[in-house]
């Protein structure tokens, strides 16, 4: 396995152990946090992805446009379940 | 030569990426856990990415893999920032010492 490889499955472990606070958090602000971890991680994978098979500049529009709809979502969902403290 | 860079600021960001993971599922309560995530995660996607931009040839898509840590940098702190706020608006409590430890 070349080095990268090495890399990138551990990254992939990673990813699924951020996955634990995903499915386990007890509140929608920790799921959220590692929705965020996850997206993140994501992005780094895509343009691994890209140096492995050697088609980096098809991969980093893909890797743009992920994070920035990660992004986007996060901050959405988080402004949907912010609420004042008395009600 | 161009190798070895590459190699050595991936695994870095790969430590620092994994330093996140530790810190999202040990830590106690949702803000020590956005404290841990979003600056570990920041900068080890930065190193990461750097990586593999010394790793590809110069041309336009370098410019594309610069751009996506410029990107990377404002938009997690603008989620952790949104995230945090949100929490705080909405009268989550942080733990203290001698509260029980969470799962």
């Amino acid at each position: 396995m070349t080095p990268i490889g090495a890399i990138a499955t551990t990254l992939t472990v990673a990813l699924g152990l951020s996955l634990y606070r995903v499915l386990a958090g007890p509140t929608i602000f920790d799921r959220l946090t590692g929705l965020s971890l996850i997206g993140t991680k994501s992005t780094i994978l895509l343009l691994l992805f890209g140096v492995l098979t050697d088609r980096v500049d098809v991969f980093i529009d893909i890797a743009l446009a992920y994070a920035f709809i990660s992004f986007v979502g996060i901050v959405t969902i988080a402004k949907y379940f912010e609420r004042e403290d008395d009600e | 030569m161009r190798e070895v860079i590459a190699l050595a600021l991936l695994s870095g960001g790969l430590a620092f990426v994994l330093a996140g993971v530790v810190g999202i599922l040990r830590l106690p309560d949702f803000y020590c856990r956005l404290h841990a995530t979003s600056k570990c995660d920041t900068l080890g996607l930065a190193l990461m990415v750097a990586g593999v931009a010394v790793l590809t040839p110069l041309s336009l898509t370098t410019v594309k893999v610069l751009a996506v840590v410029v990107l990377v940098a404002l938009v997690n702190a603008t989620a952790a920032h949104a995230l945090g706020r949100a929490a705080h608006r909405s009268g989550l409590p942080p733990w203290r010492l001698g509260d029980p430890r969470p799962r």
